[in-house]
């Protein structure tokens, strides 16, 4: 399913329609929104880097992490850096946001700003202005088309920060703009979504043909923290998450998707939903020395066991033990050592009377050698 | 090393285990670490190991120090406890000290806006870094912040101001692999529905170090646990690190002993 919003973001927009465009929203309980970011990031590179897309570039807006570790992230994944220039440009907004670096340089405290990165990188020294920004975008998405009608994927990182400088409205203004304009192919961005008010977030779901959200696997129960149980969540949530999906179609249908990921060491991993309840299930039941839980094999073998109910009907003399009389005591002891051993697979139970003097229910009352 | 500095649970869970036998900086490769305190036990403790492990003969680590809480000789007497004399680094330059208690600091008798005065601010730790890489090679750079809500306060409250600050800071971690520790106190943004400034924090910081009392209320030997979640999983090294430790501490005179519950008798 990732896989398929890959695609999607890849083949880009019909003529004459939005650009698709995916938020992908995460919350701190489960922070792990740029890992997704970055494998959405690095899959589409080497979509455009093989020619397989239909943008011819990547524009990527870095707001909350720097231009180095998107350089040393393409390196990773084996692309070559110096060729990356033709299709990866990297507007910088992190390194000097607020233009504090380039008045203390103005000044003469210190000294030159570099990003310190080796990919083509142009600085953005006012973030507030959303204006500038939308315009320097365009202005690098042009030289990765080369000044034809090609197309390019704008990434932003992350909106969250953007939202911090400026208002809801200018941001949804930025996006919407993207995404109506003719050269951007795909766009994707970051959003934290409890940093945000609802109305913030809604505003950029609606913009969004795609969103996907980052939950964590199992809800943890509020509860002291220290308690074993919630350590050992917290520390899964750092690790794995549900990836869920919600897609709008042209018409308006909406769908649901879901998956898991976890993160490795050389980026993240998705698979299919593993039963939930399970997973559940799992973490539920406190850790304890004896095992509460049965293996396949034991489950199979209970499922066999025939209880002493059920062998009747099936030609046998139907015995119905009422508590009163009893059976002809005889052919009670004897009759279940007959039965037995018929199908070595199937599970028995066989009842002993324990002694004859054990009489059912008489009429003597047992508490008659009480001396009350 | 023979005389390598005792590794506590709390080096264990900032490391992982053994790594403070090299006796890095504890904030390696241009982490954030976050403490967060409440008004039942302090975090300052937590500071202070930091600072000393900084500081320690082990390490090269040149330390810029903003203090908003206290004065240079409360840290200078807390130190010299703890076997560690500021004035001495601080005469080696492995110390600077911006003791932002005092009132002419950075010019904010002139009326200047707060904007300037952080701007100001800024430029003198950059300018630190710059000076500190010029003429040592490969001295790793620790900037402190105690704490990070009384800059709000001198921000006159406004949060974006420090917010800002605090990511110019935290990029000089990409320009010249500086560390940033901060300090904040989790209770005072209890009363808001989304305390903003706390939240931004934790998505920022590698490590967030909790300080909390027992769960179970006051107790004469356990002082109270830390939290410590780690999160920093890309690292060269090749140890994943996303770990979550717990464990309690108890607070001694000249040191803190900690421990994993029950583990003490």
């Amino acid at each position: 399913m990732a896989e398929w919003i890959c695609r999607t973001l890849r083949d880009g927009g019909l003529e004459g329609e939005h650009a698709p465009a995916l938020t992908i929203n995460d919350t701190i309980t489960c922070p792990l929104g740029s890992f997704v970011f970055d494998h959405f990031l690095s899959q589409l590179s080497s979509f455009i880097f093989c020619q397989k897309s239909q943008s011819n570039g990547i524009v990527l807006v870095a707001l909350s992490r720097s231009p180095l570790y998107y350089e040393q992230l393409l390196k990773s994944k084996g692309f070559d850096l110096v060729t990356s220039s033709t299709w990866f440009k990297i507007l910088d907004c992190y390194t000097d946001p607020l233009g504090w670096r380039s008045k203390l340089v103005e000044s003469g405290s210190i000294r030159n700003l570099s990003s310190g990165s080796s990919l083509a990188v142009n600085i953005c020294k006012n973030v507030k202005d959303l204006d500038e920004l939308l315009s320097s975008i365009l202005e690098l998405g042009r030289e990765l088309s080369g000044g034809g009608k090609g197309r390019f994927t704008v990434a932003i990182d992350s909106v969250s920060a953007l939202l911090r400088h400026t208002s809801v409205s200018s941001v949804a203004s930025l996006v919407s703009n993207l995404r109506s304009h003719d050269q951007v192919s795909s766009l994707f961005w970051l959003l934290h979504l409890d940093m945000h008010e609802t109305r913030g977030t809604a505003a950029l779901e609606y913009m969004s043909s795609m969103k996907a959200t980052i939950e964590p696997m199992v809800q943890s129960v509020d509860g002291p923290r220290g308690n074993s149980e919630n350590l050992s969540l917290m520390e899964q949530n750092l690790r794995r998450g549900k990836f869920c999906v919600r897609v709008k179609r042209r018409n308006g249908r909406v769908r649901m998707m879901f998956e898991e990921f976890y993160v490795e060491k050389s980026g993240i991993k998705f698979t299919p939903l593993s039963s939930e309840n399970e997973m559940t299930a799992q973490s539920l039941v406190p850790k304890v020395q004896f095992n509460l839980e049965l293996s396949e094999k034991e489950r199979n073998d209970r499922a066999k066991v025939v209880l002493p109910f059920e062998h009747q009907g099936n030609g046998k003399t139907i015995q119905i033990y009422d508590g009163r009389k009893s059976l002809n005591d005889g052919k009670a002891e004897t009759q279940p050592t007959s039965v037995q051993k018929v199908d070595s697979n199937r599970g028995e139970i066989i009842y002993f009377r324990d002694s004859d003097d054990e009489m059912p229910d008489s009429d003597e009352d047992p508490d008659d050698d009480l001396d009350i | 090393m023979a005389n390598a500095l005792p590794s506590t649970l709390l080096d264990e869970a900032l490391d992982g285990k053994g790594a403070a036998v090299f006796s890095t900086s504890p904030a390696a490769d241009g982490r954030m670490i976050l403490v967060e305190d409440c008004v039942e036990t302090s975090g300052a403790f937590v500071v202070h190991h930091l600072l000393k492990r900084c500081l320690s003969p082990h390490s090269s680590d040149v330390v810029v120090f903003l203090s908003f809480a206290h004065p240079f000789s409360h840290y200078d007497r807390v130190l010299r406890k703890m076997g560690c004399n500021l004035s001495v680094q601080r005469d080696n330059k492995r110390l600077m000290f911006l003791d932002m208690l005092m009132v002419e600091r950075l010019g904010r008798d002139r009326g200047k806006t707060s904007e300037d005065v952080f701007i100001a601010l800024y430029g003198e730790i950059q300018k630190a870094v710059e000076v500190c890489l010029s003429h040592e090679v490969g001295q790793p750079i620790t900037v402190i912040i105690d704490d990070v809500s009384l800059m709000e306060v001198d921000a006159n409250g406004s949060s974006n101001l420090v917010l800002d600050f605090l990511h110019y800071c935290y990029s000089l971690a990409a320009q010249f692999g500086c560390s940033l520790i901060t300090l904040n106190h989790d209770d005072v943004y209890s009363n808001e529905d989304r305390p903003g400034l706390l939240l931004q924090l934790e998505y920022l910081a590698d490590v967030v170090i909790k300080v909390e009392p027992l769960a179970t209320g006051l107790a004469t030997d356990v002082h109270g646990q830390l939290t410590v979640s780690n999160k920093g999983i890309h690292d060269g090294s090749g140890k994943s690190r996303n770990k979550v430790h717990n464990f309690h501490f108890r607070i001694k005179d000249s040191s803190v002993e900690y421990f994993y519950p029950g583990s003490k008798t």
